[in-house]
């Protein structure tokens, strides 16, 4: 991974936003799709990178520890604990189910 | 006489506090982004130059699970694509002059563009001094803090042997998990439907497909929800519910 590649991903994001200041609100409010896709982009998108990240490794599906850790940090969203500690107890939560649980 | 004082100072109160409750993201970003294999240099540049927390956060995601720079960078781009949308709501709002166009730019996230456009019920010119306010301060703060909080994760990330060991796999789908958790909360009823589909598909396309393919495909999850309704502003649930729900600094 170049450093090229870096940065055309990082220009690709940047014009996206420039591009968003250029345009003329008509131009937008008169596609009403485009606000309802972009909306959705990140609800499909994140649910993927959850569920790809919690249950697979690689090309496999691998049922383990982070299921628990997972489990713990959709409770303390419930509850609407604050970020950090949902992120370390779901780590807390895994590693403590590895150590108590070797498979 | 006390409103003028009193609106700037909640501006700026709340600017700050937004940017400290994201930064802590950056941290869960810098430590995912060095075990996934990044350098902390690229990963600082990252959060410099990219500066949106939904974008960097599924370039690495994709990269971790052995994808593709491409898909990586497709990734990056489609979760980027709301900025524009955005830019569009805090151009007029901003009423920018042009030369400041580009610099502005960099700082249009979820979070800037959520203060930036709260409404507020004064005379224009004030509205606009508080809007462009709320958008500097927000901005900076949401920078700052991102940036420092990048850097300290990859660092500590850096300095742990076995990450698996520490349950550090668990962090990259735990803060995804608290960025989509927000929106599953949205009035719009189709929401929790793409999220069922884009989950399924990621997972059996992870299976199939080759490796990193399976997120930019889940894309196609917008789908499910049938066709979009009209613009419904950005009320997307929860920005200000203390900032742990916020979309990760630069927002992703």
């Amino acid at each position: 991974m170049s450093w090229a590649a870096v940065g055309a991903v990082c220009l690709a994001c940047y014009l996206l936003k420039l591009l968003g200041m250029s345009v003329p609100p008509s131009w937008v409010t008169g596609r009403p799709w485009l606000a309802g896709v972009s909306r959705r982009l990140p609800v499909a998108l994140l649910a993927a990178l959850v569920a790809t990240g919690t249950v697979t490794s690689g090309v496999h599906l691998v049922l383990d520890a982070r299921l628990a850790g997972l489990a713990a940090a959709v409770l303390l969203l419930a509850v609407r604990a604050p970020l950090i500690l949902v992120v370390v107890t779901a780590a807390a939560v895994t590693a403590a189910l590895r150590l108590l649980a070797p498979a | 006489m006390r409103r003028p004082v009193t609106d700037r100072r909640r501006v700026i109160r709340d600017g700050v506090a937004l940017g400290l409750a994201v930064g802590v993201f950056g941290l869960s970003f810098g430590a995912l982004a060095v075990d996934a294999g990044l350098s902390v240099a690229r990963t600082s540049v990252l959060s410099l130059a990219m500066f949106t927390g939904g974008s960097q956060l599924a370039y690495v995601g994709v990269l971790a699970t052995g994808g593709s720079t491409a898909a990586a960078a497709v990734s990056a781009v489609l979760l980027g694509s709301r900025n524009a949308v955005y830019g569009v709501v805090v151009g007029p709002l901003l009423a920018l002059p042009r030369r400041w166009r580009p610099v502005a730019a960099h700082l249009v996230i979820d979070e800037t563009t959520a203060m930036t456009s709260a409404p507020r019920p004064v005379d224009p010119v004030r509205a606009r001094r508080l809007a462009r306010l709320a958008f500097l301060v927000t901005g900076l703060s949401v920078y700052v803090c991102w940036n420092v909080a990048t850097l300290a994760g990859a660092l500590a990330g850096r300095a742990v042997g076995d990450p698996d060991r520490f349950g550090l796999d668990a962090v990259g789908p735990a803060a995804f998990l608290a960025l989509l958790w927000p929106r599953l909360r949205a009035p719009e009823p189709r929401t929790r439907l793409v999220a069922l589909v884009g989950a399924v598909v990621g997972v059996l396309g992870a299976l199939v497909l080759p490796a990193g393919l399976a997120v930019p495909v889940a894309a196609l999850a917008v789908l499910a929800g049938g066709r979009p309704g009209a613009a419904a502003g950005h009320r997307d649930g929860g920005h200000r519910d203390g900032g742990a729900d916020s979309d990760g600094g630069g927002g992703p």
